[in-house]
């Protein structure tokens, strides 16, 4: 496998324009005979759908959902950054870049982060010509709030709707390409596989979720945005259906799986009630803006929350990191949330929560204010907990909410298969080790507005149309083994449903591959990872039948590939020897507790590839040079 | 708790339809609706039976998947709730809960408690856009827009685009729908150019997706999640009429 992550020559902030400047083009007449694949309708694929329409080019989209518009980006709350310096407070393409990369521990692609500071600032543009409600002021300029552990206020949002609004634009976007004919939406359709003809990526195989049909796409490119993998855990704040299916396949196919073990976990969400917990619901950190985080300075405090005097609160997040306070990174908060409940002072069902207290903003900013501005969240708060939280402090706890590794890209966001695009979460390229907040949405905008649609095309130009059609031996054996597989999972005939077996492997990774991680704990659990899976191949039971609308295949299907995943994400955790952003290896840390990284060891990505069922998987690295920033220990003191 | 759950089963848009009994004992009240089902569906794995089938996705009130009748109410009788936000605190030990798919002639059924609402997209499809391609849009504080207007736009713009209004609406109308869609464009400058041909194409695609007439009985209102209020119809009417009469 050779990474070259292409990167153009010349300064950091000539990167970018450079790379346009001298992009292949292909002719417009020529661009609706190139049919792209996209699959993924959240803001990454319908925004490069319908950007890639709007260019000329033949578009077919996919989504495992019902529609696009129910992609799990819509339940994003908190906003989206732009390096826009609207409040004069200093923020500048080269502060977003900066922050980004330090956010991420210094374990991301200096070139890639400053393209994606570059075309922030053009995202919110975009997204107010369609029409997207964000927060304004009274004067009717868009207003802007800081956010998870920036000192500058460039996160735009609207209400506690942030990725709603955004996705909604972009699928309103797609849905005009859709009534134009440049696109053909395929909703309820779930892609199962790649297919590689001669090395590269020529179309996908999917199945209909409605009639169980397992049909074939071609095109000339193939894109996903297909998410993250934060429901390995089982229970995290991703949708239900959000799964590593397509990006698993794609690297079984040889595209290199980047940095799995770098995963995210949030520390505001509604602690879990019960072993009936299906998912966990994230609250926005923006509530950090107002909240105060606090446990009881005694062990054993039963006394309810406002019963607690000022003195006997310990506000764990103020104390030890008095500048950023409770707004510290999310890696850093959810570790001390987990230190303070692992030494006995969490609060709530089992200890396994901390408090988020709004009542001093309350008193100095009124509850009118506080509803307006979170109103929606409490009010969710509320639905879930059926406490009052303008009156009760909120419970939280942290819970895997995304997953910084994914595909490697190149520059151009393409995978190690030449043809396969890989753009969002799916991708491994922009956050590092650790996302900061409202960098998400920001990220999937970017590539799918104004990244991949140069990238894309200037790779098309050079490389041509693919010659591969559907009838093609390359097709029908990626055709024959999809349906042995789902043969295979329906012969089974065991006595567990894969929901049953889906909870076994989200505990084993929570408890071993989450929030602190040790070479002995990951050990057992790749062990334990390998027992489960060869019990789903003997205890694993599919109702029905493969003809059908059959949600347990469905699910079958995504936890087979989730038991191949995490072992492999196991193996990434253990052979990064080093604490860095959202990866924290007990044995490496500061006497202070705080991670610490080892930059002369592992100052790369760890890319794998893939060998076969019968071989471990090869680690290969990209080596990360810093020309730029110097690489500093992250210090949120 | 002790509940019972009578829930409607259809194997296909063709298959004929039935209700089913399913008792379900040690019922949490902090349990949601969804996770009652989760657990009635391992329940008849464990027989051999099939698992109803029902769309959801987010779990958290957002994305507009899950969708059920329940009790006769689309989203069960609370206001401003979602399926998947009913927590069985809202039911007493005994209590049947009666659980139907959205029942509307544009939302064919696909399996048990799942339709088909593409007829939605179709609608946005045809016109519930800003007709800009990306890039060249100009600074996006170029066009200051009053906060009052903002958040006009956003009350609108809040639609999942859930399809209770319809399962609710004795017509089966989508106005509510589509009125969101065009009073959240035409409150902001951005969706002035194509304000007229919006309402225009968007209520001629409901109409041909075969969604009734409105008559005014709100129910769609009191059955929103997002308590999107019917005044957007009142003014989607007037929308209507103006865009007709100046086309003509
Ligand atoms: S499952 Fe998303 S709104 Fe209910």
């Amino acid at each position: 496998m050779k990474l070259d992550a292409r990167i153009p020559s010349g300064p950091l902030a000539q990167k970018w324009s450079s790379f346009k400047g001298s992009m292949k083009l292909v002719n417009p007449a020529n661009k609706r005979k190139y049919r792209i694949i996209v699959v993924g309708t959240g803001l990454a694929g319908a925004s490069a759908a319908a950007s890639l329409a709007e260019l000329g080019y033949q578009v077919d989209a996919f989504c495992f959902q019902d529609s696009p518009r129910r992609a799990h980006s819509i339940a994003a709350q908190g906003g989206i950054n732009a390096a826009k310096n609207y409040p004069n407070d200093g923020d500048s393409v080269w502060r977003l870049f900066y922050d980004t990369v330090k956010g991420g521990d210094f374990r991301a692609r200096e070139a890639n982060v400053h393209r994606l500071a570059e075309v922030s600032t053009a995202i919110i543009d975009q997204c107010v010509a369609q029409g997207v409600p964000f927060a304004r002021e009274y004067g009717g300029l868009l207003d802007n709030r800081s956010f998870g552990g920036a000192q500058v206020s460039r996160t735009f949002y609207a209400r506690g709707q942030t990725g709603q609004q955004l996705l909604l634009g972009a699928y309103s976007a797609l849905e005009r390409q859709v009534g134009l004919g440049k696109v053909k939406m395929h909703a309820r359709t779930e892609m199962l596989d790649v297919v590689v003809d001669n090395g590269r990526a020529v179309g996908i195989v999917v199945r209909d979720l409605t009639t169980g049909v397992i049909s074939t796409h071609a095109g000339d490119a193939v894109v996903l945005g297909t998410g993250g993998y934060s429901n390995v855990f089982f229970l995290s704040t991703n949708a239900k259906g959000c799964n590593v299916t397509a990006t698993w396949r794609a690297h079984k196919r040889g595209a290199g799986f980047a940095n799995p073990c770098y995963t995210q976990i949030h520390p505001t969400c509604i602690p879990a009630s019960g072993d009936h917990q299906s998912k966990l619901t994230l609250m926005s950190e923006s509530l950090r803006n107002d909240g105060r985080v606090w446990v009881p300075q005694t062990k054993g405090d039963v006394r309810r929350p406002d019963q607690i005097p000022e003195a006997e609160r310990d506000y764990y997040l103020e104390r030890r990191y008095p500048s950023f306070g409770n707004l510290a990174p999310r890696d850093i908060s959810s570790r001390a949330a987990k230190l303070v409940c692992d030494s006995g002072l969490g609060v709530g069902p089992g200890g396994r929560g901390v408090y988020l207290d709004l009542a001093d903003a309350i008193k100095r900013l009124g509850h009118k204010t506080i509803e307006e501005r979170y109103g929606n969240l409490l009010a969710m708060y509320g639905k879930i907990t059926d406490e009052n939280s303008y009156e009760v402090p909120m419970r939280i706890y942290p819970a895997p909410h995304y997953t910084m590794g994914g595909l490697w890209v190149d520059y151009s966001l393409m995978s190690t298969v030449p043809g396969l695009f890989v753009i969002g979460e799916a991708n491994f390229s922009d956050h590092g080790a650790n996302r900061l907040g409202a960098s998400a949405l920001m990220q999937g905008l970017a590539d799918g507005y104004f990244v991949l649609p140069p990238t894309l095309s200037d790779w098309l130009a050079q490389a041509g149309p693919s010659s591969a059609s559907t009838g093609t031996a390359a097709f029908t054996t990626t055709v024959q083994q999809v349906n042995e597989h789902t043969n295979k999972m329906l012969a089974v005939k065991g006595h567990r449903s894969p929901e049953l077996l889906h909870r076994e492997l989200g505990n084993i990774m929570w408890n071993k591959c989450g929030m602190g991680r040790t070479a002995a704990g990951l050990q057992e659990a790749m062990r334990e990872i390998k027992d489960l899976r060869g019990r789903f191949w003997q205890e694993l039971r599919v109702t029905g039948d493969g003809a059908c609308m059959n949600t347990q295949l469905e699910h079958a299907g995504r936890l087979a590939d989730f038991l191949e995943f995490a072992e492999l994400m196991c193996r990434d955790a253990l052979e990064r020897e080093e604490s860095c952003g959202g990866h924290f290896r007990e044995e490496y840390q500061t006497e202070e507790g705080e991670a610490q990284r080892n930059d002369k060891d592992f100052c790369h990505a760890a890319v794998w590839e893939h060998r076969g069922a019968n071989q471990p998987a090869l680690r290969h690295r990209e080596e990360l040079t810093f020309d730029n920033v110097h690489l500093a220990t992250r210090s949120y003191k | 708790m002790k509940l019972t759950l009578k829930v409607w089963r259809q194997k296909n848009a063709t298959a004929a339809g039935r209700f089913e009994s399913y008792e379900a004992n040690d019922v949490s009240p902090d349990m949601s609706l969804l996770e009652l089902l989760d657990v009635v569906n391992e329940q008849l794995v464990n027989k051999g039976e099939e698992p109803v089938a029902f769309d959801h996705d987010c779990r958290e009130g957002i994305c507009g998947a899950c969708s059920m009748v329940i009790n006769g109410h689309a989203h069960g009788s609370d206001r401003g709730t979602t399926t998947c936000q009913v927590h069985m605190r809202r039911f007493t030990n005994g209590d049947t809960v009666v659980l139907e798919p959205w029942r509307a002639k544009p939302f064919p059924l696909v399996r048990d408690l799942m339709v088909d609402r593409s007829s939605f997209d179709r609608i946005i499809a045809s016109g519930g856009f800003v007709s800009v391609n990306t890039g060249g849009a100009p600074d996006a504080n170029a066009l200051p827009i009053g906060k009052v207007d903002a958040d006009h736009a956003f009350d609108a713009a809040a639609c999942i685009g859930c399809g209770a209004c319809v399962a609710a609406c004795k017509n089966a109308s989508a106005m509510l729908f589509v009125a969101a869609k065009v009073g959240h464009l035409a409150s902001l400058p951005q969706g002035q150019p194509e304000r007229d041909a919006r309402a225009v194409n968007m209520i001629m695609t409901m109409d041909r997706e075969g969604f009734g007439a409105c008559t005014n009985t709100y129910d769609c209102e009191a059955a929103c999640p997002k308590e999107i209020s019917v005044d957007f119809i009142g003014a989607l009417n007037r929308d209507y009429r103006k865009a007709l009469s100046s086309t003509r």
